[in-house]
């Protein structure tokens, strides 16, 4: 077998049955969709894989939950086997240009006259093309071979876990060739949406939803999910956060003050209405692989990070 | 606060504002439904509604103008569609050649239908239009629901530099017309721009953008004017913005940002609305909780349980509440489920204390 066929092989067997290796993360807004993919990514380094968690909203989310003023545009350790970074997309645009051309002063001149901030706030798909070109790369990322191009040794990363945009657009960013056919036909970038595409709907890539367990996030998740299906995207798991946990509750009848009572038995009645209704919501999913996060009942800090994570590892 | 606010016939518009899934819409619906009801003819213009909301209101895909909301009267609800707002601008200010020629490029559909600021500048665009009408008595807006709630304000600034911006003018001035020195430097920048630009994306892009931008220039001028005059209209006695909260956290945060800068524009800032606050508990301390846990019966217990969660629960929403520094602020209890009708919209207590 020539070296070449062999390669080929070896990277057939890898995409006929890869683990998932790029975990996408998205929920609508409020959900915790940034928590949560915190949490899934040190639930991964815990277990002791090399994991990087990517931020790509620049919304400064992440850094602060492990107690970090901001993240940086490069891969810096966030904690035990986890790394970090925000990924900007003018900083991809000038990286990119500079890594295929070599050419600085043509990023620079490119800068000087707001074709970055041009390319990178309106060119259709361009933006997400820089943006989920970091997760391809580092996801394929080999041992001393930055692009990925060869088949040799492990990756550097077993895990990468991108805090990606709210529901509402998940689509549309993961299905980054469909934006860029009206507009890039040729060129570079263009090859490289078809390989990001490529990754985003084989068996490596799958998107992880994050609701609460109420109507309308419910409502959001259903949509992206069957919008993604359609896409032809694998959907992992529905983390629903912040359950409310099922208490049992009697009657009472101790001899107290009739008003403290009363009142008493109305906070217990709503939260009893509270947990059906959860229930009642939870039913709609069914049918998805569902993880329930328990409502933590104060901020979120990174010993409550661990403790989702630890959750995770045991789900 | 809305009270005082309905009462003064002077009130034309009313902007709910605030970061997204804190119930602007339902606030926005229910002050409008209020409005009707007091016999103002007025109209609701949302964004992006919950499906049942949009249900109650009569709303459907195809609503971008007002229509009457069923049973109720004086009250009439649209939906914003920016692109089809976006559309209309430039058939407005183009000959239908060049309008073609915008309406038809790729960048143009980007711009109308995913740049960032777009809706918050066709909302602007829809609410002096309305305005213009002379039709209603009170406009009440559902801003959008921007990433930060900032971005309502900042958006119009950016759209407008962008299409003003170096880059346009130099895709817009033939490289002979006078007016641009252009210095040795400067143009061998120039052609390292267009060769790197074609060598990344194909030099169809080029092509696609400055036909863009030349067509774009001629409906601009207009269309930035339109926006500097909504954006006094805002800051005009007769307007009045409500920033939309929750006792969590971020969206505090987000509500604090937006009161200073508000403020910090001379923007007229009625109040802030924090919804879903905890309702009144049973009134007995936690130590007081504690103290009776010791004689209860086991349901009773668990119940003191609950209570004193219940009330750790609001004292932390009180803390957060109590920081906003505002003229006026009205808490709305939970619900406990979703509103999705009228009478739902009619339930909201708008007329509580204020502070």
């Amino acid at each position: 077998m020539t070296a070449r066929a062999q390669k080929c092989n070896r990277y057939y067997a890898v995409s006929m049955n890869p683990a998932p290796r790029l975990h996408v993360v998205t929920g609508k807004g409020g959900t915790g969709k940034t928590t949560l993919a915190a949490a899934l990514a040190l639930s991964f380094a815990q277990a002791g894989a090399e994991t990087l968690l990517l931020e790509v909203e620049g919304r400064a989310g992440l850094a602060p939950l492990f107690g970090r003023g901001d993240l940086p545009y490069q891969e810096v350790e966030i904690a035990k086997n986890l790394w970090g970074m925000s990924v900007d997309p003018r900083e991809a645009l000038l990286e990119y240009i500079e890594m295929y051309y070599k050419a600085g002063a043509a990023g620079r001149a490119l800068a000087k006259f707001g074709v970055i901030d041009f390319a990178t706030t309106i060119a259709p798909g361009l933006r997400d093309v820089l943006l989920t070109g970091k997760a391809y790369e580092a996801t394929r990322r080999r041992p001393g071979n930055k692009s990925g191009s060869t088949f040799e040794g492990p990756w550097v990363y077993d895990a990468v876990v991108m805090d990606a945009p709210p529901t509402g657009r998940i689509g549309k960013f993961l299905d980054i060739n469909a934006q860029l056919a009206s507009l890039a036909k040729v060129g570079p970038i263009r090859k490289q949406a078809e390989s990001i595409s490529e990754l985003m709907h084989s068996g490596m890539t799958t998107v992880h939803m994050v609701t609460l367990p109420e109507e309308m996030p419910i409502q959001e998740s259903l949509e992206a999910i069957t919008e993604l299906r359609g896409l032809g995207i694998q959907v992992g798991h529905v983390f629903v956060n912040q359950m409310q946990e099922e208490k049992e509750f009697g009657t009472f009848s101790d001899p107290i003050d009739s008003t403290v009572a009363t009142a008493l038995r109305t906070e217990v009645d709503r939260y009893r209405k509270r947990v059906t209704r959860q229930q009642e919501q939870l039913k709609l999913l069914k049918d998805f692989d569902v993880i329930e996060i328990a409502h933590m009942g104060e901020e979120i800090s990174f010993e409550i990070l661990e403790f989702i994570a630890t959750g995770l590892r045991e789900a | 606060m809305i009270r005082e606010l309905l009462n003064d016939p002077e009130t034309r518009v009313i902007l709910c504002c605030g970061s997204g899934g804190v119930g602007k819409t339902t606030t926005a619906a229910a002050i409008a439904l209020k409005a009707a009801e007091q016999g103002r003819k007025t109209v609701v213009l949302t964004i992006d509604p919950a499906r049942r909301l949009a249900q109650a209101l009569g709303l459907n895909e195809l609503s971008f103008e007002p229509h009457a909301v069923k049973d109720v009267s004086n009250l009439y609800a649209m939906q914003l569609d920016m692109k089809r707002t976006f559309d209309e601008i430039v058939l407005a200010h183009a000959d239908a050649k060049r309008a073609r020629t915008i309406l038809e490029n790729p960048f143009y559909k980007s711009l109308s239908s995913s740049f960032a600021g777009t809706q918050e500048y066709m909302a602007m665009e829809k609410l002096g239009q309305l305005l213009a009408s002379n039709e209603w008595d009170l406009i009440v807006v559902d801003t959008p629901p921007s990433r930060s709630a900032l971005d309502f304000l900042d958006a119009p600034a950016r759209l407008g530099s962008f299409l003003d911006g170096r880059l346009i003018k130099f895709l817009t001035t033939p490289a002979k017309a006078g007016g641009w020195a252009l210095t040795r430097i400067l143009n061998s920048g120039i052609q390292l721009f267009a060769s790197t630009v074609s060598k990344i994306l194909g030099g169809e892009f080029l092509a696609d953008i400055s036909a863009f931008v030349a067509a774009l220039d001629s409906v601009f001028g207009g269309f930035r004017k339109r926006a500097d005059e909504t954006y006094k209209l805002l800051k005009a006695p007769g307007s009045a913005f409500i920033v939309v909260a929750i006792p969590e956290r971020d969206p505090i945060r987000e509500a604090e940002f937006f009161i200073e800068r508000l403020i910090s524009e001379g923007m007229p800032l009625a109040g802030v609305i924090v919804n879903r606050v905890s309702p009144t508990l049973a009134p007995l301390t936690i130590a007081a909780s504690k103290e009776l846990s010791k004689s209860a019966s086991p349901e009773l217990a668990a119940a003191l349980e609950l209570h004193m969660e219940n009330l750790r629960v609001k004292s932390n929403e009180d803390r957060l509440i109590k920081a906003i520094k505002c003229p006026a602020l009205l808490r709305i209890e939970d619900a406990g489920a979703d509103i999705s009708d009228l009478a739902g919209l009619r339930s909201i207590n708008l007329s509580g204390n204020s502070l």
